[in-house]
């Protein structure tokens, strides 16, 4: 029977007219504010998108790896409040195998959320052509796989990406620097032929391991450390590499979501006998780096939005010192206390909608702003920003919201009115 | 101090006035700053019973409590003590929420300032009252508000604003918005104060001839006294007291220019 509010939303809309300038300016502000909160969201949430992919783009999410070796005291036990000083060599880590990864990559695969296991051999060795020689990390792995795990063809420049017997795919500057091509050979050389069980700490046998490959492809990781030193050869010519025949040194996982990675890794580690890092811990800095991003993002956020619920609240009080006649004159003729209430709180409600439709429309005209004139120094843009529609509508309703609490106050005020003393103003 | 006595139907058209009164005051008191130092009591125990369908004035000098006697009456102040009864309803001791809806259902205002609001036309301050109780203004609700405002020759003002008003039209609107739900009683507090004398004959005149027409009570606060003495009974306040209390006996001449009543 009682149509929603069309009392209340007739008198404060004729409210907001009446008062065009002041009404106008605060819907400024309001659009202001809501802008610089979507454009800074969208820039942030653009620019870490960008980091982390970038960063993600060239390593996995989980990484399994055999537990490094430790040296454990053979002292007995002593009585307790003993103290005991003592200096202990570190072990030296040599290659080790995962034990049993055969029968782990299946069970990893089970795992939810895992999107793509990759068993791999890694180690250090040198890559020679002619006279150039560069120290190398050769990544043994089964292509398909890897490609899973880093978007391997995607990042191919040059070539296709094949790993057959006697292939590998390196990365840029490496053929840069060895002076290779798409199609040439080049020989990789490791020092480690003795043998894994050997106990030789040193490596000098002198004879390493040789071996020879055409390359097929030559890759960007997009980070150049990476393209100066990997090579990339299938597991099996690794294995013998490394000196591991029908090892893996390590096992790379991706997930679907990346933010899964370090409880994945944890209920990982607590499972099985092995080391097992998160890129978050591989990457902590970064990780720290985007959390204060975010932190600080949302500090200006909140700030903004506090100026916007003062900047309103302010003009509501004004408009119900303007209006108290008018507000007597409706009490009098039967307006309820609620129905005051609910004027001024759609007031604040009217003003937070419209300025954040106006912000969004800012925001939009911002980042298109961004994305035509700030540009990289190869004349594309830096990176893809968007003001998604589930944002955009959740900052206008965060907006809007403000402005009903804005508002609460001053609608108190109106609603509190004695209408006799109103009137007589 | 005069004892109050529930005046008899007199003539015209209070002859519909029923038997339980329209509102009743009992020994009113109204006291500002309670409890403080400046504690001053502006009515003394007044009494005072409106029948259905008395056109009455309420007349006394400037500071006699008029005011507050108006607003006790309208419920838009609460008396410190005594009591106060709206068709036969109690109102001490009700609660805000419930005020309001007595007042919405019983009670119609005009003031001195007409009190419209400048953001809305004469048509939409008619309509005012009808919006705020049910949220929607229905085409009956909107027919009589035309209706009404038609009847006090404002057709042409229906679209207009009140800043684009005379001050005799801007009255007889807010006449019109006090009388569309048709109240039972309607409060004037100086409806003709502000204007001059060809439109407060003209809005004075409109208001008897609704009280005849639809038989609706006034109660009417003046310092005029040819005002007053127009109206068929007369209530004088003097210092917070009834001072007198009478029937007006012999209607004066109606000025030449009036033709409504």
């Amino acid at each position: 029977m009682v149509a929603w509010l069309g009392f209340e939303r007739r008198v404060a809309v004729r409210f907001l007219r009446e008062g065009r300038m002041q009404s106008l300016l605060i819907i400024v502000g309001v659009a202001a504010g809501v802008a610089v909160v979507a454009y800074i969201s969208a820039l942030i949430s653009g620019l870490q998108a960008n980091t982390l992919e970038k960063t993600l783009g060239a390593q996995p999410h989980v990484s399994i790896s055999p537990l490094e070796d430790t040296v454990l005291s053979a002292r007995a036990e002593l009585p307790a409040g003993t103290t005991v000083l003592q200096q202990t060599q570190p072990r030296a880590q040599r290659a080790r195998s995962l034990g049993e990864w055969q029968s782990l990559v299946p069970l990893l695969e089970a795992l939810p959320g895992v999107a793509a296991v990759s068993p791999m051999v890694t180690g250090a060795g040198l890559a020679l052509r002619g006279q150039a020689q560069k120290s190398i990390s050769v990544v043994g792995v089964d292509l398909d796989r890897y490609d899973r795990i880093v978007n391997l063809r995607r990042k191919v420049v040059a070539g296709t990406a094949r790993l057959g017997p006697g292939e590998a795919v390196i990365g840029l500057e490496l053929a840069r620097d060895l002076g290779v091509r798409v199609g040439d050979r080049l020989s990789i050389v490791t020092g480690s032929g003795s043998g894994s069980e050997s106990g030789s700490e040193s490596g000098s046998e002198g004879s390493g391991i040789t071996d020879s490959a055409r390359v097929t492809a030559l890759v960007d990781f997009g980070v150049r450390e990476l393209n100066r030193r990997t090579v990339i050869v299938p597991l099996r010519a690794a294995q013998s590499l490394v000196g591991l025949p029908g090892g893996a040194t390590n096992i790379d996982l991706t997930l679907r979501d990346v933010w899964a990675a370090p409880a994945l890794s944890a209920q990982l580690a607590q499972r099985w006998p092995y080391k097992v890092e998160s890129w978050q811990d591989t990457n902590a800095s970064l990780v720290s780096a985007l959390n204060a991003q975010s932190i600080s993002t949302g500090l200006i956020r909140a700030v903004v939005m506090v100026v916007v619920v003062l900047g309103i609240a302010s003009v509501l009080v004004v408009t119900v010192v303007q209006k108290r006649r008018e507000i007597g004159i409706l009490r009098a003729m039967g307006a309820t206390q609620g129905q005051v209430l609910r004027v001024f709180l759609l007031q604040g409600a009217i003003v937070g909608a419209l300025g954040s439709a106006l912000g969004v429309l800012l925001a939009v005209g911002l980042i298109a702003a961004f994305t035509s004139f700030v540009r990289g120094s190869d004349g594309l843009p830096l990176f893809a920003i968007t003001l998604t529609p589930g944002l955009a509508l959740r900052i206008a309703a965060v907006a809007t919201v403000c402005g009903v609490l804005a508002a609460v106050a001053p609608a108190r005020r109106a609603a509190k009115l004695d209408p006799a003393q109103a009137i007589r103003m | 101090m005069s004892p109050t006595t529930p005046t008899p139907a007199t003539g015209n058209a209070s002859a519909t006035a029923s038997v339980s009164p329209l509102i009743e005051g009992v020994d009113l008191r109204k006291s500002y700053n309670l409890g403080q130092p400046n504690e001053a009591e502006v009515l003394h125990g007044v009494s005072l019973t409106l029948a259905r369908g008395e056109f009455v004035a309420l007349i006394g000098p400037s500071g006699s409590g008029k005011s507050t006697l108006l607003n006790i009456i309208g419920l838009l102040e609460r008396a410190t003590a005594g009591h106060y009864r709206v068709q036969g309803q109690e109102t001490t001791g009700l609660g805000d929420a419930e005020l309001t809806a007595l007042r919405g259902r019983a009670l119609g205002f005009v003031f001195q300032f007409h009190h419209l609001l400048p953001a809305f036309t004469a048509l939409e301050n008619v309509t005012l009252p009808a919006l705020m109780r049910e949220g929607r203004v229905s085409a009956a609700q909107l027919a009589r508000a035309r209706e009404v405002l038609a009847a006090m020759g404002l057709e042409q003002a229906m679209a207009k604003r009140p800043g684009e008003l005379s001050g005799g039209m801007q009255q007889r609107v807010a006449i019109a918005r006090a009388l569309v739900l048709q109240p039972p009683l309607v409060l004037a507090d100086e409806p003709t104060g502000n204007l001059d004398t060809a439109s407060s004959n003209e809005v004075f005149a409109l208001m008897r001839r609704m009280h005849a027409e639809l038989q609706i009570s006034f109660l009417i606060v003046t310092h005029d006294p040819r005002l007053a003495a127009r109206c068929d009974r007369v209530i004088e306040l003097v210092d917070g007291r009834i001072e007198r209390d009478e029937p007006v006996r012999a209607q004066p001449a109606e000025p030449p220019d009036q033709g409504l009543a």
